[in-house]
């Protein structure tokens, strides 16, 4: 048993690819599931929620421009970051969710699994939703799909990091910036895969992570103008149906919680959730 | 020396309308609960057509009680026998298309050429495609053997009265739900002709039931606690107010809402191309059209030649009786849609547009607009951001492709664009960076079953039409 007192990680939000603390100066205490401490995690504000948006907002044109093979290789470059980070995530979801390590391992295994699996379906999305369109007439008509925009996406509160994973992969993936809202509980492995996705070509603002309590973040993300969409399974049936009614004042898409067994395999559901199908004209003549 | 043109009108005779209706609901016509009925009026002459059924809040439950019973075995109909049925809709639609375009232009006041030429034959073509994919939903893509979601409600706009009724109510049952139809207050007509078709058809009792009211009764069939499924097509306010209604629920949604269509033109389009494309654009149907090519904006290099041979063109439009074959513009629907546009049109003036319109002649009964083109316009004018749904263009400017693009996607909605340029990269690089459903190139108004129609931002969500269509009626 060495003597050495370890060095402790001071976690912080990540917004526009940089680790700010919240404006609010607030933080809150987070413990493991027999409730010693872990650490002080960021408790965000409503400021940090709408400096969040401005960063994804400003991060989606360059994103959703990339080539699908880009950023199939940006999110694949995760998955090999995961790999090597893979003992440090075995033990925060150890400690966040109470797990043995073995228990704790199949989960960040199941989730760097998962990331692969949905990076591969960056240049592929388009072609399972898209189609060719045979009208009565003489046109090219063509529908593809295109990401939707900035999602605002509440973490599982459960499952913090393979249900996190699962929330979060999808909906960059096609292109859209994501603003995420942590599990209340266990925000720190969310707080670590921020230095992840930092360190793995993925530009700053694509993915933005807020640790907090998610009745105080979710309100203001789900009223924003400038979200295109949400999604809310990490809120309970009344939260979500407040948010819900709120995502209505500009339209959002709104993806409702539901049971989810996050070891299960995904399908496409989420993958499709926050896409727009866009259809082009053009006439054939000479 | 002028010429005029002879009237040319279709015949009424074709067409024979009951003086009154009731709701339709489990294969029978009955009057409403309460007896409550309105008059329908032809608001090209302001003619009583018919009077129809108020439907209330018990109708509304006897119709979704209907739909609820008939769904067990609907749904449980072999898809191919469910095709049959369909397939015989489109053909009964395609026989009596003369008979429905007529009542359509009296009922709506659109011309008899567009009822006649784009309505009635997209609402066959609409019932023939989904038709043919009741019996291959396992191939749609949506994993093998999707199930339906069971009654749908379904809420649809007075501009193109049967083909929104078809877009409804033709993916629904291809799918396997059954239907509670709602058709908009000012044209229920036709709705309640195609309950005929459905009875000529041998539809099961129930599967279709249409119920004639105002917007009380669309809040109440969508707030129906036994309705799985909300379909509704309308004003972006009241689409609002339904996702509101349904949150916190299960009821699957989809919305079909307004738009602020870009109309760009590019300094190498075919002029005459283009402005044949900019008077589809607004003037179909009076610009009751919710993907409407509202906006125009024009590259100014061109500026001067395209609105010259713009105004030119529009001089020739003629606007007056719907029933005459030579009648480019009808009536506009209602005293209140009159109402709203000329307020728009007075606000266009006040914010400092210049407005033109050819002289034209309105007949003295009936509602009814001139074609209006504004001039001058900011994008912070109400004509450039408000849906004016009439036919009322507002003209922009631009100088780059940038400048188009930014301008065209500054604005809440997205639901259609207008692109005229004869270099395919260009028109490939704003098709790209256009946030709208549908980009029309060197085209604009197509529509067809095949092709997904829908919108971006608060153009609403979901798609009609094509396989992406399905999706709105399956449990996926």
């Amino acid at each position: 048993m060495s003597d050495r007192l370890s060095v402790l990680k001071t976690y912080k939000l990540y917004v526009g690819g940089k680790f700010p603390r919240s404006e609010s100066g607030r933080v809150y205490e987070v413990t493991d599931a027999k409730g010693n401490w872990l650490a002080n995690a960021p408790l965000s504000s409503r400021k940090d929620a709408r400096d969040a948006v401005v960063a994804a907002r400003k991060a989606f044109g360059g994103w959703s421009g990339a080539t699908a093979y880009n950023r199939g290789q940006v999110l694949y470059r995760v998955a090999e970051m995961l790999e090597g980070r893979r003992d440090q995530f075995v033990s925060e979801v150890a400690d966040a969710e109470g797990l043995s390590k073995s228990k704790a391992a199949a989960q960040v295994d199941a989730a760097i699994d998962r990331w692969v699996w949905y990076a591969g379906w960056s240049d592929k999305v388009a072609q399972i939703a898209g189609s060719a369109n045979p009208v009565a007439g003489p046109y090219f008509n063509l529908s593809a799909p295109e990401p939707t925009g900035v999602v605002a996406v509440l973490a599982p509160q459960e499952s913090s990091f393979l249900g996190l994973v699962s929330v979060i992969a999808p909906a960059v993936v096609t292109g859209n910036t994501a603003v995420v809202v942590t599990s209340e509980g266990a925000p720190l492995p969310a707080l670590s895969l921020a230095e992840v996705l930092a360190t793995s070509d993925v530009p700053g603002g694509v993915v933005n992570i807020l640790s907090g309590r998610t009745a105080e973040l979710a309100p203001p993300l789900a009223a924003h103008q400038d979200v295109n969409a949400i999604d809310l399974a990490g809120a309970d049936a009344e939260l979500a149906k407040s948010l819900e009614t709120a995502a209505a004042d500009n339209l959002k898409r709104v993806l409702r919680p539901g049971r989810v067994d996050w070891t299960a395999d995904p399908g496409t559901d989420r993958l499709l959730a926050f896409l727009e199908t866009k259809t082009v004209w053009h006439p054939m003549g000479v | 020396m002028t010429f005029d043109y002879a009237p040319a009108p279709e015949s009424r005779s074709v067409v024979d309308i009951a003086p009154s209706y009731g709701l339709f609901i489990d294969g029978e016509f009955a009057p409403a609960s309460d007896g409550k009925v309105f008059k329908t009026v032809s608001p090209s002459s302001e003619e009583v057509l018919s009077e129809v059924a108020q439907a209330g809040s018990d109708d509304v439950d006897r119709a979704v009680k209907a739909a609820r019973k008939a769904f067990e075995k609907w749904s449980a109909l072999p898809g191919a026998e469910r095709a049959k049925y369909l397939f015989r809709i489109a053909r009964i639609i395609q026989e009596r298309s003369r008979e429905l375009a007529v009542l359509e232009s009296l009922d709506n006041g659109k011309p008899i050429c567009e009822s006649r030429d784009a309505d009635l034959p997209l609402v066959a073509a609409h019932f023939f495609y989904y038709a043919g994919w009741a019996d291959k939903l396992d191939h749609a893509g949506y994993g093998p053997n999707p199930r339906p979601l069971g009654v749908a409600g379904q809420v649809i706009p007075w501009n193109f009265p049967l083909l929104m009724l078809a877009w409804k109510i033709a993916p629904a049952l291809a799918t396997g739900n059954t239907v509670v139809l709602k058709p908009a207050e000012t044209t229920p007509l036709s709705a309640l002709f195609f309950a005929d078709i459905c009875r000529q058809a041998g539809l099961p009792k129930g599967v279709v039931n249409i119920i004639t009211g105002d917007g009380s009764t669309g809040a109440s069939l969508v707030a129906h606690p036994d309705v799985n499924k909300v379909a509704f097509t309308g004003s972006t306010e009241v689409g609002k107010a339904i996702a509101r209604t349904v949150a916190g629920t299960d009821k699957k949604v989809t919305l079909e809402l307004g738009g602020k269509a870009a109309n760009i033109v590019f300094d190498d389009a075919p002029i005459d191309q283009a402005v044949e494309g900019i008077v589809n654009g607004i003037f179909f149907n009076q610009g009751h059209v919710c993907c409407a090519g509202s906006r125009l904006l024009v590259q100014e290099s061109v500026q001067d030649e395209l609105l010259d041979a713009l105004k030119r063109r529009m001089a020739t439009l003629r606007v007056g009786d719907p029933l005459d074959k030579n009648t480019d513009i009808g009536a506009i629907n209602s005293a209140e849609q009159l109402a709203r546009i000329t307020a728009l049109v007075e606000a266009g003036e006040a914010e400092g547009a210049e407005r033109w319109a050819p002289a034209c002649e309105l007949p003295s009964a009936g509602y009814w607009f001139a074609p209006t083109l504004f001039t001058g316009v900011t994008q912070a004018h109400r004509i450039a951001r408000e849906e004016i749904f009439g036919p009322v263009l507002s003209v922009l400017t631009f100088r780059t492709p940038e400048e188009a693009v930014e301008k065209a996607n500054n604005t809440p909605y997205g639901l259609s664009a207008g692109i005229w340029t004869e270099k395919g990269s260009r028109m490939l690089w704003m098709a790209n960076k256009l946030r709208a459903g549908v980009i029309w190139s060197n085209t604009f108004n197509k529509f067809d079953p095949a092709s997904p129609f829908g919108g971006y931002k608060e153009s609403g969500s979901g798609r009609e039409g094509g396989r992406h269509g399905l999706e709105a009626y399956l449990n996926v």
